[in-house]
């Protein structure tokens, strides 16, 4: 028996680590680095109906502990990513969890129905929370009625369980997760990034060329636990935890605080080796916390 | 092959203001394959400052690379704090250099440096005399207190220095240096801020030329889409400076 291993709608995971989209693109540079088939999942980066250029640069500045990006869903399209991008990941035993961002439902729709076709496609990931484009991401994830709907029509044409992937830019953010639930979510995933903003002395303007940015890294990490125990008493479908995870008991707290399963972000571009280095770890630490099963810390924080 | 490296610093000097030559040992060293490549520094080993900090490659060889960089921002300071036998959390190398086999041997080749974009020519210059091709430089620099490596230039072959305020060299930019040569180059090479290789480009249409360029990174493997420039030669419309760069062929990034 695999003490790492959880399960969860759609994807058996040997281990609940996986990088968090938009800081892995579709695998292939890390690829360079390690196997990817040791991941406990891929969320590859987010695939719009159409190709993106993005946003103009500058589009990343650090921060204290974090960073500010404005990326702006910069992705190939559909097309490129259905008949590319996801078969070129098939040489690896890992179930992809595909990101799935647009500006409008019926963007969000075809791109579900095509994308969760793919093979190694397992779940998918409904992105409802970027920060950083005009129309669409953020605008379906603030509003409860919204989110739902969105959810529902995803859920209708999906080929595979949905992940609903939530922003913290909200006053409740138990509001619009019981809302996505509602609409037949699966799972959800959180958190996206925070808005926030940087300057430059000497012009007074600010150095993301977008002005605003979305903040990530160990900066974000107690706003994210916060939010993860709040969600994860709040529904009773299964949460993804993310946002600012660096080390192995950042792992160990995230799934405490209620997460099955933990994405990586940002420490990606700090330490290109923090996912296979963290499942590594993971045994070790278990032993020494006295725990069997890693399932066993899913959400222990709830009932202490 | 990309390797992650804790590096041994053999050296640390500050060469020109606020200008700092780090030299490191490692197997990394062995891996570097053409001039122009960069390595992704972590400045310290907390989560403050967070990223790794782009340094372009300035020499190689015997187990050892030279960084030159300017200590301006948080991270670059941190890191010229590093002394003797201290480590340093190396990534790379990473991304495509400069092309040294463009140039014919017995040729002319100009090397067009500006700034903290110098560092990387002094490892091509080296290779291209090496290859027996005739380098030519012209670097510019600011003022004259952040002049750096002009002897070491000299060395190898016939150099100009240009600043702006004309405390050293001719006053004014490189271009103005350009314009009173007269030689026949093969190739040209050139790193520097955008407005700078903008200008090189222009006065040197015609040559076969490439340019490195510089932008903010976060990964620096291509996976974070940071460091994109609008591109007419690939029907993507875009190329990653830190993987598909940081140089390329003159004409293929829109500048």
């Amino acid at each position: 028996m695999n003490r790492l291993q959880v399960d969860l709608p759609g994807l058996t995971l040997k281990n609940p680590i996986m990088p968090a989209s938009g800081c892995f693109g579709f695998g292939r540079e890390y690829a360079q680095l390690y196997d990817l088939s040791g991941l406990g999942a891929i969320m590859v980066k987010a695939t719009t109906l159409e190709p993106r250029f993005g946003n103009p640069t500058p589009r990343v500045a650090e921060t204290p502990s974090g960073m500010l990006n404005a990326i702006g869903l910069q992705n190939p399209g559909l097309e490129k990513v259905v008949t590319e991008e996801l078969p070129w990941l098939e040489q690896f035993d890992v179930p992809i969890i595909a990101n799935v961002a647009g500006s409008e439902t019926e963007d969000y729709v075809a791109v579900s129905e095509r994308i969760s076709k793919a093979p190694n496609v397992k779940a998918l990931e409904l992105n409802i929370s970027c920060p950083n484009v005009k129309c669409g991401g953020i605008a379906f994830g603030t509003d409860p009625k919204v989110a739902m709907e969105l959810t529902r029509a995803v859920k209708a044409v999906s080929s595979v369980p949905v992940y609903v992937k939530l922003s913290p830019n909200v006053t409740d953010i138990t509001e619009i997760a019981r809302a996505a639930e509602e609409g037949g979510a699966d799972g959800l995933t959180l958190i996206n990034t925070l808005v926030g903003m940087r300057f430059d002395p000497r012009t007074g303007r600010p150095v993301i060329a977008n002005g605003t940015g979305g903040l990530s890294g160990p900066a974000v990490k107690p706003v994210a636990l916060r939010m993860i125990y709040e969600v994860s008493r709040s529904v009773s479908i299964p949460v993804i935890g993310m946002g600012g995870v660096t080390d192995v008991d950042d792992v160990i707290n995230f799934m405490s605080a209620g997460a099955s399963a933990v994405a990586v972000g940002t420490a990606n571009f700090v330490d290109h080796f923090v996912c296979p280095n963290l499942i590594d770890a993971l045994p070790g630490r278990l032993d020494e916390l006295g725990i069997g099963n890693i399932t066993e810390l899913i959400g222990r924080s709830h009932t202490l | 092959m990309i390797r992650n490296e804790r590096m041994k610093v053999a050296g640390q000097r500050e060469i020109a203001r606020n200008i700092y030559e780090l030299v490191l040992e490692g197997e990394l060293a062995a891996q570097i394959s053409e001039p122009g490549r960069f390595v992704h520094v972590r400045a310290g080993r907390t989560m403050d400052p967070l990223l790794r900090r782009p340094i372009s490659i300035a020499d190689y060889s015997d187990g050892k690379i030279t960084l030159i960089y300017r200590a301006e921002g948080y991270g670059t300071r941190v890191i010229s704090e590093k002394g003797h036998q201290e480590e340093a959390d190396v990534l790379g190398p990473l991304g495509n250099g400069f092309p040294v086999g463009a140039a014919a041997p017995g040729t002319k080749a100009l090397l067009v440096g500006g700034g903290i974009g110098v560092p990387p020519l002094y490892g091509l210059s080296k290779r291209l005399k090496n290859a027996g091709v005739e380098p030519v430089h012209v670097l510019g620099f600011q003022s004259e207190d952040v002049v750096f490596y002009e002897e070491e230039f000299s060395r190898l072959g016939e150099t100009h220095i240009a600043t702006v305020d004309g405390t050293r060299g001719t006053k004014g930019f490189v271009t103005d240096v350009l314009a009173s040569l007269d030689h026949e180059f093969s190739v040209y090479y050139s790193c520097g801020p955008l407005p700078m290789l903008k200008a090189v480009a222009k006065t040197m249409t015609g040559t076969e030329g490439y340019l490195s360029f510089e932008e903010r990174m976060g990964c620096g493997i291509g996976a974070c889409f940071a460091c994109v420039c609008h591109t007419d030669s690939n029907d993507r419309g875009y190329v990653k400076v830190c993987s598909d760069g940081p140089v390329f062929k003159a004409g293929v990034v829109t500048i």
